[in-house]
């Protein structure tokens, strides 16, 4: 085996990540298409994209359909787990990249879920679908059909990156490093969603008492959706926010998407040694009977 | 206690969309269904110059739809509307194939017609390709042709001035 890092591997390095090994770049994907042991999967928002062309190879992962329980508000447990990876081809010794539209958002969702059954071998693409079709490299509409895998998922830790209410809850009350990565809009209360989403039913608008408002795109290049750099992330985070790398810290947003970005910014980029992301958001904070809110909009929530 | 609720029957889809709908019911499967809905999105064809340019207005913004979506509602000489749209988004797949089948089911029909349309197609076309926000978006999308037909038919109607919003066939 070549042991020698490769310029697009220094790429990465020379960013400065805690981790760079989360990270590959699409020079990288594209050299490694045909390697073994690796899983491309596109996980969108639009479910029809991955259809109108992906990148060769790579497997669909929707987190609606794939990725939550069908019924309650929750996602899916073991055995539906190791459904799915048996599906896409996946063992428990795959290494699967993950890329996608919206900066990744649901690349970095997806990761952030299959970390909750203990599948640790994933990177995220930089720069996702945007970057790669920016490049013009490859796309297909050609659908890969895996032999299915023997896949046995350990069970699903709910603990280790994920928080509830009732952790939140106790974690504000305590002042815990809460970091709430909406827009300033949605933040202060003016907006009881992202503007031009729909409101998707919080009936209340602000944000978790505490949490400091760094919205998730500052964390990207608005041109191609790449990461910053370590250093840009630390004067963002550590220096301007005042964020602590080595306190708990608990991201959230509205459904939890975006604030998987931030999860695998700080965890992964930036190595903040224990980040959670509270997933129920504020879809859930913002409809909850008696919890704290804070508000600084003063006129009438749109 | 007798009821004294009314039962009536659903209203019925203007122009070519109860088509439409029939040839998507045929998809056996969403994977099938979505391929359907790709070759619409294919079949999207952007609003042309004559008729508007970027930057496009923001009359003519569809409010809510994250896939950047714009419409228009040509008046012909016909009286009869020609829908155009625009769909910024390099991601908004959804939507271009909703302008496309909007486009190809109401165009060409009278104003109140097309008023007609309501945002309940949007589940029906889609079903299981389409998460609750993306839904919501593209109903905006429905919700925004049924506003500039109704604003069309109310300008046939009066005879009022034609809002710049709707460029008449030149």
């Amino acid at each position: 085996m070549n042991m020698t890092k490769t310029a697009v591997e220094q790429e990465i390095e020379r960013r400065g990540y805690a981790h760079p090994e989360a990270l590959v770049t699409t020079e990288w994907v594209q050299n490694h298409l045909a390697s073994s042991g690796i899983r491309v999967i596109e996980s969108n928002e639009d479910t029809l994209l991955y259809g109108s062309g992906h990148v060769p190879g790579a497997v669909h992962v929707d987190w609606t359909a794939d990725l939550n329980d069908p019924v309650r508000r929750d996602y899916i447990g073991p055995q539906a787990f190791s459904a799915l990876m048996s599906r896409i081809g996946v063992t428990p010794e795959t290494t699967v990249i993950f890329y996608g539209d919206k900066n990744n958002w649901w690349a970095c969702y997806a990761l952030w879920v299959f970390e909750m059954f203990g599948h640790t071998r994933a990177k995220v693409m930089d720069g996702g679908r945007l970057k790669w079709q920016q490049e013009g490299r490859p796309l297909t509409r050609e659908v890969p059909r895996p032999a299915p895998s023997t896949y046995q998922a350990p069970g699903r830790d709910d603990r280790t990156n994920r928080a509830f209410r009732d952790d939140v809850l106790r974690f504000a009350d305590a002042q815990g490093q809460l970091v709430d990565v909406r827009s300033p809009e949605e933040y202060s209360g003016e907006r009881l969603h992202m503007a031009d989403y729909p409101n998707e039913g919080a009936l209340r608008g602000g944000h978790i008492p505490g949490a400091r408002s760094i919205p998730w795109a500052r964390a990207a290049n608005p041109l191609d959706g790449t990461f910053k750099t370590a250093d840009e992330l630390r004067r963002i985070y550590v220096d301007e926010h005042r964020l602590r790398p080595d306190m708990e810290t608990i991201a959230y947003c509205r459904i939890g998407e975006r604030s998987s970005h931030t999860w695998f910014v700080l965890k992964y980029l930036l190595g903040f040694e224990r980040v959670r992301n509270y997933d129920g958001s504020w879809t859930e904070w913002g409809n909850l009977v008696g919890v704290p809110v804070e508000r600084t909009f003063e006129g009438q929530a749109r | 206690m007798e009821s004294t609720e009314t039962h009536e029957a659903p209203p019925r889809l203007p122009g070519r969309l109860p088509e439409i709908l029939e040839t998507l019911s045929l998809a056996s499967d969403p994977m099938m269904r979505g391929e359907m809905l790709l070759d619409y999105a294919a079949r999207f064809r952007e609003v042309p110059p004559e008729v508007a340019r970027r930057p496009f207005p923001p009359v003519n913004r569809v409010p809510a739809c994250e896939s950047d979506a714009y419409v228009w509602a040509v008046l012909q000489p016909d009286c009869t509307l020609k829908l155009h749209f625009a769909v910024e988004s390099p991601s908004g797949v959804s939507a271009k194939a909703l302008a496309a089948i909007l486009d190809r089911a109401l165009s060409g029909l009278p104003p109140d017609a097309v008023a007609a349309v309501t945002p309940d197609i949007v589940p029906e076309i889609f079903r299981a390709n389409i998460s609750m926000g993306k839904g919501m978006g593209l109903m905006s999308m429905v919700r925004a042709v049924q506003t500039v037909a109704r604003q069309a038919a109310a300008f046939e109607a009066t005879g009022a001035p034609l809002p710049a919003v709707f460029p008449r066939a030149r």
